[in-house]
């Protein structure tokens, strides 16, 4: 019983700490591209890393803190996520799929406005 | 008396299960929410952008004790499956003050925005940010809430299985919310501050 609890606390540990450096590395990495007048680190570089940095991040805390893929049972919790993060994916590639077509395809605004006032009576 | 009850043995329960099911659906809805801030982010009806009015300094402080708090919650589960009633309440109480500590940051900064006339009515930018953040920060806050009740019945009753349970599902709830911070403060600070 002592035994296991000290395995997991050093889970927690290694989450925490592998955690902390990730967040460390994020936010230093924006820092420094601030701080160089957004020329240290170029954009292709620093996003690509500071997503990168978020993702590991994730899976750290879903496997250390929220337990995720845990060898013993039970396992639907992991099956249940991988279906949220299908669902999860539909929803918003789909959305900003169709909000970035709308803003292509249609008239801003300030264009409909400009139209309106160009052409009284037509609406 | 004190019987050790093993989280582990909670996760198999119907309850863990449900409410396993209620986070996804959380996630699903702070994906929506995420989304929207995509969308709008660039619509700040000549008003602020977010690099204008983003503090990193205060965002990484928020964070690390954010983290932190997850960190503690971690140690309750584990102060739990020892029987140790005061460590799990030393534990919670840490997490707690964390927690409260990062709600106290995040509600400055919202009433420092609003004071300046950049309140969520501004723009459609600014509704997305108050919005996301703030889901986020009520999720927070009813957090705090449980755990103020929940330790109060740990203190009164000890480590019953139907207390233990709801510490696991506590810690559950818990974790999830510094998950969805990640984002938080990945998608609306660093992405609006380096900007993308």
């Amino acid at each position: 019983m002592k035994n296991d609890i000290k395995k997991s606390l050093y889970k927690y540990t290694i989450g925490f700490s592998v955690s902390l450096v990730l967040t460390f590395g994020s936010f230093g990495a924006v820092y420094y591209h601030e701080q160089t007048g957004h020329e240290g680190l170029s954009h292709d570089i620093l996003v690509p890393l500071v997503v990168a940095f978020a993702v590991v991040q994730l899976i750290v805390q879903l496997v250390f803190f929220l337990h995720l893929g845990r060898e013993t049972k039970p396992r639907w919790n992991y099956i249940v996520f991988l279906f949220m993060v299908l669902v999860l994916v539909i929803v918003v590639v789909g959305s900003l799929w169709i909000m970035d077509n709308l803003e292509y395809n249609m008239m801003h605004a300030d264009e409909i406005k400009h139209y309106m006032e160009e052409h009284p009576g037509s609406f | 008396m004190s019987v050790n009850y093993d989280e582990r043995t909670m996760a198999s329960t119907k309850t863990y299960m449900g409410f396993w099911f209620y986070l996804m659906t959380d996630c699903i809805l702070f994906a929506t929410l995420f989304a929207t801030y995509a969308v709008l982010r660039g619509a700040t009806n000549g008003g602020p952008a977010g690099f204008e009015i983003f503090e990193l300094d205060l965002v990484f402080v928020e964070t690390i004790l954010l983290l932190t708090s997850s960190f503690t919650c971690g140690l309750a589960i584990l102060a739990a499956r020892a029987g140790r009633v005061k460590y799990v309440l030393y534990s919670l109480f840490l997490t707690f003050v964390l927690g409260a500590g990062f709600l106290a940051l995040e509600i400055s900064e919202f009433a420092k925005l609003i004071g300046e006339g950049y309140g969520w009515t501004h723009s459609a930018f600014l509704s997305a940010f108050f919005t996301l953040v703030g889901t986020h920060g009520l999720h927070i806050t009813v957090g705090l809430l449980w755990l103020i009740v929940l330790a109060v019945f740990i203190a009164k009753k000890g480590l019953t299985p139907t207390t233990t349970k709801r510490l696991t599902l506590f810690s559950l709830f818990w974790h999830f919310l510094d998950v969805i911070w990640i984002f938080l403060f990945t998608i609306v600070y660093l992405f609006g501050v380096i900007p993308v």
